[in-house]
């Protein structure tokens, strides 16, 4: 596992803090994260928001920004961002699904850098963003974990995710981090 | 050897070497065919573009893809479309207009003739953003401004200065917060094919196509806008790009990013001051 990528939407806010406290100690990977918000920067305090859950460095990346271990990427409001290997990078196609960042576009990017090294991870949401993503990410050899649809805020996302990707593992949120911890040691868990 | 899943997956990689291979050839032909250098683009990006073209024109491989190109110029029309077209808005980013009035407008206040070039204006909601600010501070009269892009179809789109009704209410918005001084209403009637701007706005406009990957300084400006442009580009091919918008500014002269883009750690930075580091805008020093 080389690299971590996350979507959410709706309740996505409890969701990534949660996720970012449970991030296993001796997971090194950059992780990034898709959240859709708006995108209206003055009513954006989401990234101070995680900032409280995290004591790795956080960063709203620049275009081309590297990636670096222990680092969170946050894709900045009202920009589609992409994965290249080893680095990020920007764009301003269109929204798609009424979303800009997309969760597929930064989801099919990362597969298509990372392949079977990626582990995506879809979170809590109300539309179906991030279900071609994971489908993506699986067909690249990588491996999908869908917040279990039973307890997630609102089951939706998951639900079309895993509709696109039958074989993810389904965890509830709270298990996340010992999922993640097992992953990081190289196990597959399918 | 390895279980039937290993397998899979080295096929996997052989496919997406493949793709890379297919990915290459098509920038080689079309650079040889039609002269346009895709080849220093940001690949992940380019990508997405590139595959939805495919699609688009009903096929399933990139060198298919290729073929076509090479003996239809209308379908490499089509994909230049698809690789200038940015779907950006009117006064996107209000507080970088904000900052344009407060930090850059008195400056240019000091010259008697002002030639600014928006380098990449794509369908023009940039040109009419700042065409429409200057008219406020009084400096319409003595500002020239240059606005280019690699596609004559998003100019032909510039010029006509008609943008899509349903978006009034959100640039009207952000028109308010960039410190609009007027009622944006004045500035455009509803028509039947969309929200169409007063002419007299881009009177001082000039639109002419320019390749930024390929031709050269062509003027020295007092201001350069070049905002999420460069994001597709890679970083050396970036590098290239803004030595030639630092060769067009003058002396004092101010530059502007996008919001995400930054002149931070590249052979350029010494040669600027910051003005504002929030909204990226440089004054070129020596």
């Amino acid at each position: 596992m080389e690299l971590l990528v996350v979507g959410a939407s709706w309740g996505g806010l409890h969701a990534v803090s949660s996720l970012l406290r449970q991030l296993p100690d001796d997971l090194d990977v950059p992780v990034v994260i898709a959240q859709h918000r708006s995108p209206d920067p003055r009513a954006d305090v989401l990234l101070e928001l995680l900032a409280g859950h995290t004591e790795r460095r956080l960063s709203e990346p620049d275009d081309k920004e590297p990636l670096r271990p222990r680092t969170i990427y946050l894709a900045a409001s009202d920009y589609h961002l992409l994965v290249e290997r080893g680095s990020l990078a920007l764009s301003l196609e269109g929204r798609i699904q009424y979303s800009r960042p997309s969760i597929d576009v930064l989801f099919e990017s990362a597969a298509d850098a990372y392949g079977p090294e990626l582990v995506a991870i879809i979170l809590t949401g109300a539309n179906s963003d991030g279900a071609a993503g994971a489908a993506a990410v699986a067909r690249a050899g990588g491996t999908v974990v869908v917040e279990d649809p039973a307890s997630a805020e609102r089951p939706e996302m998951p639900r079309a995710a895993l509709a696109a990707v039958p074989d993810a593992l389904v965890r509830p949120l709270e298990a996340l981090g010992a999922t993640l911890a097992e992953l990081a040691r190289g196990r597959s868990l399918a | 050897m390895g279980t039937i899943e290993q397998r899979e997956r080295r096929g996997e990689e052989r496919a997406a070497d493949l793709e890379e291979l297919e990915l290459e050839l098509l920038l080689e032909a079309v650079f040889r065919r039609y002269g346009f250098d895709f080849r220093g683009y940001a690949p992940a990006s380019l990508k997405r573009r590139l595959w939805r073209r495919v699609r688009a024109e009903g096929m399933e491989t990139i060198a298919a893809l290729q073929q076509r190109l090479l003996r239809d110029p209308l379908c490499m029309e089509r994909l230049l479309l698809d690789l200038s077209i940015n779907v950006t808005a009117m006064f996107r980013d209000p507080s970088f207009y904000l900052a344009f009035r407060s930090k850059v407008v008195p400056i240019l206040r000091t010259y008697p003739f002002l030639r600014i070039w928006i380098a990449g204006c794509s369908t023009g909601e940039e040109v009419y953003s700042l065409a429409i600010l200057l008219r406020e501070e009084g400096l319409a009269e003595r500002a020239r401004i240059y606005a280019t892009d690699i596609n004559e179809a998003v100019l032909d789109r510039g010029r006509k200065g008609v943008f899509p009704l349903d978006r009034m209410k959100e640039y009207t918005e952000n028109y308010l917060r960039a410190g609009g001084k007027s009622s944006f209403s004045e500035y455009y009637l509803a028509a039947y094919e969309g929200a169409r701007f007063d002419p007299a706005l881009v009177d001082n406009v000039v639109f002419a196509r320019h390749n930024l990957v390929q031709d050269g300084s062509f003027n020295e400006f007092q201001v350069v806008l070049c905002r999420n442009v460069m994001i597709y580009f890679d970083r050396s091919l970036q590098q290239r790009v803004l030595d030639l918008l630092a060769d067009s500014l003058a002396t004092f002269g101010v530059l502007a990013l996008g919001h995400k883009e930054s002149i931070r750690f590249t052979e350029q930075e010494p040669g600027f001051e910051v003005l504002d580091a929030d909204q990226k805008l440089y004054r070129k020093v020596k």
